[in-house]
């Protein structure tokens, strides 16, 4: 049974979209104006596989992790836009004060537990996070996401492994964006649908539609209900697209404009504000009201980050070990 | 006092923490229903149960990795490797997480984990499964790494391992685990970043840690026969280094010699005799001598595996330079 989804829920879920859409187009700008350096790898495109797995949790009990391509999942778990745009610009305002950058934004009360620079270097981290909750009982799940890069990593197959003779309160999203940097994923992979890789660790898995926030909520919450009631683990493919490069650095030449307008035709917030809009849940008004308070909490974002102190030269060597 | 093994000295230390804690959990491949490869962990699952000793598969990077969320979701792990030379598989999980993860978050979180197994060269063991690999760990900044030589100081230190918020990796050796030493019944701790001199002497400090040990206080036996008087400083821990009692111990004798079991190149020894030649220059009468594994892949050949290590031999003619007395 599909769960259903309220009107209140199906707005914030558009917003929730919208405001990581903003967030990643303003990170781009940035990023060109070296405000950013480095590694930036932005989320456009996928945005309903994050927001749509957040709503299906309760972060004040469940947990998330990711790889580095982070910035969606951080503001999907409610993270303070400014303080991400502060740790892109490596200030000592950013919530990890400087020092993670792009791929590593962190917020432990909010229980994001990371982008993580390493391919597929979460998965067994996440697993550990799960086998936590399973040892104090405390009735928690872990959503983790990796990429169709990530899924062929031994850290995955090992995690998964494990999750399953120990029965863990964990789901393994994929989240398969088709291109792991410039390789196609059907390139790489024994197997074109990666649900299937549950199967010989007898986990349960499932493609869906990545590019549909309602179907993501749908099937997370099942899977994120069935790890809860009966600590089973699951494993999920959400079949989704980046519009942008691997990295700002990356122009994607490896792949033909025909493909990516063709998933523009698909856009998670399009197809979601398309049906708010036909089923009189949204009204165009409300949603350029949207529009335009995201857009004023972006650029208040990119105001605090540029009028924030660069960390002082000392804090370089604190936070490496509990005194 | 009693006096017990290596083995049952670290035994103790992980059932009183885990009796102290609940917490503290112990994983890895044959912890449990087997009782550990080198019996570490005897005892601990009829004691403890499934839920506290874990069985994994063979899977170092993964189940190390489950240890160090497992830490970041505030539990404390004892990761067990069967040795440090399969930890090699490890290596991603302890340097580009365990050791990072509070740095990278500014902060955020602490990372109480303690990955611990044998390290450094048995016997006949060949070239995969003799390998001193402290320099992997020490070179690391974000985790400490303690290197017990006697059974007093690995109960002790696995203790305060245990009870540290941070990541700390415990180096213990597969022949040690048979050594004995007096063990007090009352619960003690030793501290991490603390240097023990095991032997006082005025002529020469040899500066040392695990199992080198032995050999340098077999060495200081023969060279006390001729008159010379060593003084054996073991670190104890690799990170943090505990400087000053090194330091202390030289400006006495003026004369070092650093013996350690790893590879020369870039090793924990080399960096201490570096830091000797550099901090105690004024002090010293000889050039800083350097006692290590021969620069070689273990052999199996048992004649050639000796050579292939600091002996009594080479510590004896290593003093005997600084001392400037010829053959």
């Amino acid at each position: 049974m599909a769960k259903e989804v309220n009107k209140n829920q199906l707005k914030k879920m558009l917003y929730d979209m919208m405001l990581i859409r903003h967030f990643e187009e303003k990170a781009g700008q940035m990023y060109g104006l070296k405000k950013i350096g480095g590694f930036c790898h932005l989320y456009n495109g996928e945005e309903a596989v994050a927001v749509g797995s957040v709503a299906a949790i309760d972060l004040k009990k469940d947990y998330l992790l990711t790889g580095y391509r982070d910035h969606g999942h951080a503001l999907a778990c409610g993270m303070d836009p400014k303080s991400i745009m502060a740790e892109l610009f490596g200030k000592i305002t950013g919530c990890s004060r400087g020092k993670g950058g792009s791929m590593h934004l962190f917020d432990a009360d909010k229980h994001f537990l990371g982008g993580n620079g390493i391919v597929g270097a979460q998965i067994p981290i996440a697993t550990g996070v799960a086998f936590a909750q399973k040892y104090r009982n405390d009735g928690g799940v872990t959503l983790c996401f990796f990429g169709d890069g990530a899924i062929h990593q031994g850290a995955f197959h090992e995690s998964l492994n494990m999750a399953k003779i120990w029965n863990l309160p964990i789901v393994y999203i994929c989240e398969n964006n088709q291109w792991g940097m410039g390789t196609n994923f059907r390139k790489v992979s024994s197997v074109d649908d990666f649900s299937l890789l549950g199967t010989a660790y007898g986990i349960p898995g499932k493609q869906i539609n990545g590019m549909d926030v309602i179907e993501v909520y749908q099937e997370v919450s099942k899977a994120v209900e069935q790890a809860r009631e009966s600590g089973l683990p699951s494993l999920i493919e959400a079949r989704t697209y980046r519009y942008k490069g691997h990295s700002m650095s990356d122009p994607a030449k490896y792949r033909t404009k025909e493909e990516v307008e063709e998933y523009r035709k698909q856009d998670p917030i399009l197809i979601l504000k398309d049906k708010l809009l036909k089923e009189g849940i949204l009204t165009e008004k409300e949603y350029e009201k949207f529009d335009s308070q995201i857009q004023a909490i972006v650029d208040e974002a990119v105001e605090f980050a540029e009028k924030s102190e660069e960390p002082a030269l000392h804090t370089m060597y604190e936070d490496i070990l509990v005194e | 006092m009693p006096i017990i093994t290596y083995r049952e000295a670290l035994n103790q230390a992980l059932d009183e923490e885990m009796a102290r804690d609940e917490s503290v959990f112990l994983i890895g491949e044959e912890v449990g229903e087997y009782n550990g490869a080198y019996k570490v962990s005897k005892g601990l699952l009829d004691k403890y149960g499934p839920r506290r000793v874990i069985d994994t598969p063979i899977t170092e990077l993964g189940f190390t990795g489950i240890g160090v969320g497992a830490a970041m979701a505030g539990l404390r792990p004892v990761v067990e490797w069967m040795t440090h030379n399969f930890a090699l598989l490890a290596l991603d999980q302890v340097v580009n997480n365990a050791a990072k993860m509070r740095y990278m978050s500014g902060g955020q979180f602490k990372l109480p984990i303690v990955f611990r197994g044998p390290n450094g060269p048995a016997e006949y063991l060949a070239a995969q499964h003799s390998q001193a690999l402290q320099t992997y760990w020490t070179h690391v900044p974000g985790l400490k790494v303690v290197a017990p030589a006697t059974p007093y100081d690995a109960k002790g230190l696995l203790k305060s391992a245990i009870r540290d918020d941070n990541p700390v990796v415990v180096l213990e050796g597969e022949l040690m685990y048979a050594w004995k030493g007096e063990v007090p019944e009352e619960e003690y701790l030793v501290p991490i970043g603390k240097a023990d001199v095991k032997r006082e002497g005025t002529d020469v400090t040899i500066v040392t840690y695990s199992k080198p040990l032995k050999v340098v206080q077999e060495a200081a036996d023969v060279l006390a026969q001729e008159g010379i008087q060593v003084e054996i400083v073991d670190l104890r821990t690799l990170r943090p280094i505990d400087e000053e009692t090194v330091y202390q111990s030289v400006r006495k004798t003026n004369r070092a010699v650093v013996v350690d079991e790893s590879w020369p190149v870039v090793s924990v020894g080399s960096h201490m005799a570096w830091l000797i030649s550099k901090n105690c220059f004024d002090v010293l009468d000889a050039q800083v001598e350097l006692v290590a594994s021969e620069d070689i892949p273990m052999p199996y050949n048992h004649t050639l595996e000796l050579a292939a290590q600091p002996s009594v031999d080479k510590v004896i003619a290593a003093v005997k330079k600084v001392l400037y007395l010829g053959e």
